[in-house]
């Protein structure tokens, strides 16, 4: 069998995938019965209902013809997702204002071009801005400053 | 029109009227314009990273704005599609066709003119009809039982996607995804934790708010980074704004035409901006006497569809405000909104907070009067937006969302949730699921259980209930031949001639 369809095929797979897991958590819970659910009796209807239009897109992905999956940027998805773990992993630490500075610095590097200068002085410009309009306006109770300073 | 109606809408003006709320008006109108104008960020994720600001706001205020934001873009949308012939927003995708070629032609003024003046024309009747339709229809909604309620969202959900565009199957199984996401957390009933590992972040169910804007907001970051950065504004000088004589003579009816088809398709469950503009420009192309002049910049190509997103985007309001029950993304985004705030979405808000409704319908038409100032005059600020490069921009809004969603819980629990849907968001767009119907089912599902289990509890467990109650057999058949009529092939066809382009 070939797969004609590879984007229904992981979509189905992942639907499948999403399925069973509901399906199979839903166990550890009470069924019920129709007339009195218990918290198991919904999810696992739709926890199946979910595996079996997944089984169905999956079987379709050999049937009929569809497009490749495009190409994963994973440069792009790592560096914005690292800049904004980055920053809510150290904003207690080290205060808004480093933290800031890192989600920038490590979210341009996703770009097309990093020039450091830009992103120094849009940096800064976003750290004046933030402080302004979200601490001081705002009154986030965020620190500003590393907790060592204190 | 009787005395109750001027009534309410003397109540409603009161309340937009109030300075707190004519500030955040413009405040959601000006932010409507400027991501409508920038492609590459829409309404749905603007709207996604502004809820933890509209925390601090009172539920009214809140909602003022994000409607703001929502028919704003649509202002905003047409200005990029007429000057760059790139949408701003996925409604002004036609507007392009037409739009674009008149300011080829040196006519880029009467082409903005055009579109501002439909736009706030379109504006001004759906304000009217929302108000004069959602009473009526929350009054009939009252009456609706579990079983009735439980079959209008089967009946709403299926709209939505039959009207979504791509594979039919695909955005079903979002839609149950959704539901299956929606059910984490407490069980209403019994306080069972489901699906919670433990997690104590987790019960109170995962996090509107960080899933929306991962979904919508750093999946599009994502996907706009990966494309090389090209934009060129046509012309700099937009010249003379004012539509000859001529130009008024040809749209003054496309843009009833439009509005009124507008407004229609708005009300449909999954209808919206977007499936407005593209059947109005339909619709025009086909009875305008100009239809061949459609595409080499007959006026009526931007009348018609502009005239038609911004109705679009007003009516759709009836459905969430009566119903509760939403017919687009942005409409779940603002019931997610309304339910942070406390409020139970559904037909008892008019009648319980008839300051909510009818305020945030007047300030509609407040709104609309601002867009067409900050439109017409101000067009030259909003064009020279788009020469901030993507680069500046991003980060900028990366900025923004990270510290909203810090501030939902004051910990990394949120980001974390966000960038986890971040990720699965991404994945949706290369497989080519579409990300609006799992929203849709996300905000259902806690309300679906909960009617299926009432409705059966009342018929001692016999699910034929839903078929022997009229109303809501209706709602069921309605459903099941709406799904007839797709996977029919002729219409298969039709749907996919319709979404080209989209």
């Amino acid at each position: 069998m070939k797969i004609k369809n590879p984007k229904d095929f992981w979509a189905g797979l992942m639907f499948i995938a999403f399925g069973l897991f509901f399906l199979f958590v839903a166990r550890n819970y009470e069924m019920g019965s129709a007339t009195r659910m218990g918290p198991a009796y919904f999810p696992t209807m739709l926890g199946g209902l979910m595996a079996v239009l997944g089984g169905i897109v999956f079987f379709q992905s050999f049937v009929v013809k569809g497009e490749k999956v495009p190409a994963i940027s994973f440069r792009q998805i790592f560096f914005v997702i690292l800049s904004l773990l980055v920053f809510g992993f150290l904003l207690k630490p080290i205060g808004m204002v480093l933290a800031l500075a890192l989600l920038v610095v490590v979210s341009a590097f996703a770009g097309h071009e990093f020039k450091l200068k830009e992103v120094l002085i849009l940096s800064v410009v976003l750290i004046i801005f933030s402080v302004l309009a979200f601490v001081k306006g705002l009154g986030l109770p965020f620190p500003l400053w590393p907790k060592f300073l204190h | 029109m009787d005395l109750q109606f001027l009534h309410n809408l003397s109540l409603g003006f009161g309340v937009a009227f109030q300075w707190w709320n004519l500030f955040f008006c413009l405040v959601g109108v000006m932010l409507g314009t400027l991501i409508g104008v920038l492609p590459g960020i829409g309404p749905t994720a603007t709207i996604a990273m502004l809820l933890p600001v509209t925390f601090s706001l009172s539920p009214v205020t809140a909602l003022i704005m994000l409607a703001g934001i929502y028919y704003g873009a649509q202002y905003g949308g047409s200005t990029t599609a007429i000057l760059v012939n790139i949408p701003g927003e996925a409604s002004s995708v036609v507007t392009c066709l037409d739009g674009y070629q008149m300011a080829r032609q040196g006519r880029a003024g009467p082409a903005l003119a055009t579109a501002a003046i439909s736009s706030f024309f379109a504006g001004c009747v759906a304000t009217v009809i929302v108000a004069m339709f959602a009473p009526p229809l929350a009054e009939v909604a009252l009456k609706f039982g579990p079983a009735e309620y439980f079959s209008l969202m089967v009946l709403g959900l299926v709209a939505a996607v039959v009207l979504a565009h791509g594979s039919l199957l695909k955005a079903i199984s979002m839609v149950v995804l959704g539901l299956l996401l929606g059910l984490v957390g407490a069980d209403l009933n019994s306080g069972v934790l489901r699906f919670a590992f433990g997690i104590e972040e987790l019960s109170d169910g995962i996090g509107f708010v960080s899933v929306a804007m991962g979904l919508f907001g750093i999946a599009e970051i994502v996907i706009n980074l990966e494309l090389k950065e090209h934009r060129e504004v046509f012309t700099s000088k937009v010249g003379r704004l004012m539509p000859s004589k001529e130009d008024f003579r040809r749209m003054w009816k496309s843009i009833p035409r439009g509005t009124a088809l507008g407004a229609a398709l708005g009300i449909l469950p999954g209808g919206g901006a977007v499936l407005a503009s593209f059947g109005a420009y339909t619709l025009e192309k086909k009875i305008s006497k100009y239809g061949h002049e459609f595409g080499k910049g007959a006026i009526e190509g931007v009348a018609a569809p502009e005239s038609a997103n911004n109705a679009g985007a007003q009516t759709s309001f009836i459905p969430m405000l009566t119903l509760g029950i939403p017919s687009n993304a942005v409409m779940a985004l603002m019931i997610g909104a309304m339910m942070i705030q406390g409020i139970a979405p559904g037909p008892l808000v008019m009648t319980e907070k008839p300051e909510l409704f009818w305020g945030l319908i007047a300030s509609m038409w407040i709104g609309n009067a601002m867009l067409l100032i900050l439109n017409l005059p101000l067009i030259g600020m909003w064009v020279k937006l788009l020469t901030v490069p993507y680069r500046i921009l991003y980060p900028s809004i990366l900025v923004f969302m990270a510290i909203g969603v810090y501030s939902l819980s004051s910990s990394p629990f949120d980001v974390m949730l966000m960038a986890i849907f971040g990720i699965l968001g991404y994945v949706f767009v290369k497989l080519e699921c579409e990300p609006a119907p799992l929203i849709l089912g996300f905000i259902l599902g806690p309300l679906m259980e909960e009617n299926l289990r009432r409705a059966l509890l009342l018929s001692r467990g016999d699910p034929i209930v839903f078929f022997t109650e009229p109303v809501s057999a209706g709602f069921l058949i309605a459903a099941i031949i709406l799904l007839g009529i797709v996977l029919a092939p002729t219409i298969r066809k039709k749907r996919k001639e319709v979404f080209v382009g989209d």
